[in-house]
């Protein structure tokens, strides 16, 4: 066995171990998300001086923010169709439309951000609404971040001559997983905090 | 017996400390997590003799209240996340592969970087001592005592915050590399159902560790904000709710009272059948009561919050719950006992803590059902009642298990034996230190003495205790200096250990002591869930070393030491400069980079 732990494909369950380490580590980030969420219910309700959710969310907005979301995971379905099937251009025109995409989405963070600070002073300190909501949504932001990060160096890296290699599909589906999960995540966050009225 | 030489050139006898700073291997990775977790857990035992001093008379001069307050919180930091934590580390790293039949853990750098995370987080969160005073607000850190305004004149619950925050990436990172190691590298025949007790116990530690660390993480953020950037999530007097912090902090803090002991619980389970000479009693039974202790461990959280006015049902539901668990714990208990019952015990030192770890873990976990019930609870919170249930808990179990692993594995780790009879005398000299220390503590908990005050007046019928257990502390200590000349004898000694001095049963036992860069020859196996004691016993030969077989290892590699070193720089900026922390994230984002294009075969 002439192999490297690392890349060695015998594994005793037959899954590769870098994808059960980010299904693993997806668990892990489930209670993360989990624990700021359940902040954010805790207070919600609670008698706190405003604005609230009610007086600053705007539900349209966030609503075509969360429809590019959702396109993003349709467009990261493609690319990892075609990095399964040994279409290069289909994988990097399909991993590029997903970074717009997500790129597009933290565009609208940002200007929601603006927004609620600027038009109605809602801010950090201002109260226990505006201390979970920008904490919660600016981790969910930063993990889009991350993952816009993640699929610009596979894209970055599928450009060099020998592409991303014998792994090609394996590198795409993995960056997958956590991009969904990112997605998922943010389909909770939207229904606790824009579709639940309080 | 196969051994190593010859085959393969023995690259661990490079040395040298670049050799060390770059290794990938677990075995080395492992006696760098023992070393330096022995160095921290005697730094926290001198934490605890300045305390013990202070108390050992009525208005104790030794000490301030500041500074006595600093080093109590130190010695809990230190001893929970610098050294039980750690030695448990210590001996997945180095026992996991051998034990599964592996090569390596799954992700060797991952390995290395989680190492040297944990020495940048030990390091920062003791550097606070020298920087304008440690965390003083009790290992819980309780808002609104860890807020900014009670806590506001230095930085010392920022570095409680950093500290612990890095200290968690280095856990989560070490968790995830473990599962996968075990669900992922075992050896042929290496079912689920024939797992060393110890690598079950492994792999329910690391999931507990995946799943309540980030609960911990969203803790400290919300803390972290609250001290620096205005948030005012614990703060009662802005709208926020400081049971929240304990509710929160409970969630990882109870799973993680499980993940210090289940490493020892697993340690007992290896130590006890050999030196029975005998199978394990009940495998089944103890590994699924390890699995209940772990689902019970996130559902029984609120009974460190009894005395907070919950409601009554959730304070029925908890105390039922935490009584509940006394049920698989005494599976394991009774299981422990019928694997000595009947068998030709040999009474090594590994034996004796053994024997002992069972005995003081079941006095903790019988007071730990008392004040399970609230009425009870709310006489001892607080109290040294307490203090002296945590610590039978940890101390006569965490570490007497650690103590027993180190005896019966330091063959393996080194080829050298640790004399018997100093063993024998550092196991009396620990085990009547600890009792002498920690008994009287549930005398004084009952005669009302609170925890965590710095001094007391005569009279109130707490002299006499408080004396007996500071005499027992020093006589822990003499036990533990024992420890350390046994230690250093024995690396002088020559390596006559052989590959299984103890007739054991497992895996790391089929390979030379200490183990070759590549821990098999030829992977072995696995035909029974005691795979040494079914091959002695039908005369199955272990298999030919082919002559020139070529076993590539993963190379070693500087990058995550530069990685760990940018997560210093971040939390280093956190607590002083903007700047520092962006040259954190940028060391980061390179070494990540480098990291994904070294080659690795």
């Amino acid at each position: 066995m002439a192999t490297t732990p690392q890349t060695m494909h015998h594994t005793t369950t037959g899954i590769d171990n870098r994808k059960l380490l980010m299904w693993i580590f997806l668990a892990n980030e489930c209670l993360f998300f989990g624990s700021l969420i359940a902040t954010y219910l805790i207070f919600k309700g609670e008698p706190m001086p405003g604005p609230l959710a009610d007086d600053v969310l705007n539900i349209p907005v966030t609503s075509a923010s969360t429809f590019v979301l959702l396109m993003s995971s349709l467009a990261m379905v493609l690319a990892v169709y075609g990095a399964h099937h040994a279409r290069p251009g289909m994988m990097k025109v399909w991993l590029l439309a997903t970074i717009l995409l997500g790129l597009t989405f933290l565009g609208f963070q940002v200007y929601e951000f603006r927004h609620f600070a600027h038009e109605y002073h809602l801010g950090l300190s201002t109260n226990q609404f505006g201390a979970a909501f920008y904490v919660m949504t600016g981790f969910h932001g930063t993990h889009v971040g991350v993952g816009v990060i993640y699929l610009a160096s596979l894209l970055f890296a599928s450009m060099r001559r020998n592409g991303l290699g014998r792994e090609t599909g394996f590198h795409v589906e993995t960056a997958g997983l956590y991009w969904h999960f990112v997605d998922i995540v943010w389909i909770v966050i939207f229904t606790v905090v824009y579709l639940i009225p309080a | 017996m196969a051994t190593a030489a010859g085959t393969v050139p023995q690259i661990e006898e490079a040395g040298g400390v670049w050799s060390w700073v770059t290794t990938v291997d677990h075995k080395r990775i492992g006696a760098l997590y023992g070393l330096t977790a022995l160095i921290f857990f005697l730094l926290g035992g001198v934490e605890a003799l300045l305390v013990r001093t202070q108390l050992a008379t009525p208005n104790g001069q030794v000490l301030d209240a500041d500074l006595y307050n600093q080093l109590f919180t130190m010695h809990a930091l230190t001893m929970i996340f610098l050294a039980i934590m750690p030695l448990g580390v210590a001996f997945f790293n180095y026992f996991v592969p051998l034990m599964v039949g592996a090569r390596d853990v799954a992700f060797p750098r991952l390995n290395a970087l989680s190492y040297w995370i944990f020495l940048s987080g030990g390091v920062l969160l003791t550097s606070s001592f020298f920087l304008g005073g440690a965390p003083d607000g009790g290992w819980f850190g309780y808002a609104p005592l860890s807020s900014e305004e009670f806590a506001t004149t230095s930085k010392a619950m920022d570095f409680y915050v950093v500290g612990l925050l890095i200290l968690g990436i280095s856990s989560l990172m070490g968790a995830l590399n473990f599962a996968v190691t075990i669900i992922n590298m075992r050896a042929p025949g290496m079912t689920m159902m024939r797992l060393p007790v110890y690598i079950w116990m492994t792999l329910i530690t690391a999931f507990l560790l995946i799943l309540s660390l980030p609960v911990l993480t969203v803790a400290l953020i919300q803390l972290l904000f609250d001290r620096n950037f205005t948030t005012n999530f614990f703060t009662p007097q802005a709208g926020g709710d400081p049971i929240l912090w304990q509710h929160l902090f409970w969630i990882f803090g109870h799973p993680e009272v499980y993940i210090l002991i289940l490493p020892s619980f697993g340690i007992v389970s290896e130590v006890l059948p050999v030196f029975s000479r005998k199978p394990l009693f009940g495998y089944a039974a103890i590994v699924f009561a390890g699995v209940s202790i772990a689902v019970l461990g996130f559902v029984v959280w609120s009974h460190h919050m009894f005395t907070t006015g919950l409601a009554t049902v959730p304070q029925i539901a908890f105390s039922a719950s935490t009584m509940g668990i006394a049920i698989p714990t005494g599976i394991k208990v009774f299981n422990w006992l019928g694997t000595m019952y009947g068998g030709n015990i040999r009474f090594t030192t590994a034996m004796y803590y053994a024997v002992a770890f069972i005995a003081m873990f079941t006095i903790g976990g019988i007071s730990g059902v008392m004040h399970a019930s609230p009425p009870v609870d709310a006489q001892q919170q607080d109290t040294y009642f307490i203090v002296a249930h945590i610590h039978y808990v940890l101390f006569g179990g965490a570490i007497m298990g650690i103590l027993a692993g180190v005896y019966y594995w330091f063959p393996k780790m080194t080829g050298r034996f640790l004399d018997e009879g100093l063993g024998k005398l550092n196991f009396w000299l620990v085990f009547i230190g600890m009792n002498l220390t920690f008994f009287p503590m549930h005398f004084l908990g009952i005669a009302g003495m609170p925890r965590r005050i710095y001094t007391y007046d005569s009279g109130l019928g707490w002299d006499t205790w408080n004396l007996v257990a500071t005499i027992g502390s020093y006589t822990i200590a003499l036990g533990m200096l024992v420890f350390l000349v046994a230690f250093f004898r024995a690396m002088r000694q020559e390596k006559t250990a052989g590959d299984n001095p103890w007739d054991a049963a497992t895996l790391e036992w089929a390979t030379s002591s200490p183990p070759p860069e590549h821990d098999f020859d030829v992977v072995p196996v696995v035909r029974d869930r005691d795979p040494l004691w079914y091959d002695r016993d039908h005369n199955i030969e272990p298999p030919e070393v082919p002559e020139h077989q070529h076993i590539h290892m993963p190379p070693p590699s500087y990058i995550p030491v530069v990685l760990a070193l940018g997560v210093l720089l971040l939390g280093v900026g956190v607590l002083s400069h903007l700047a520092v922390t962006a040259l954190g994230v940028v060391v980061i984002l390179y070494s990540i980079w480098a990291w994904a294009l070294e080659p690795t075969d």
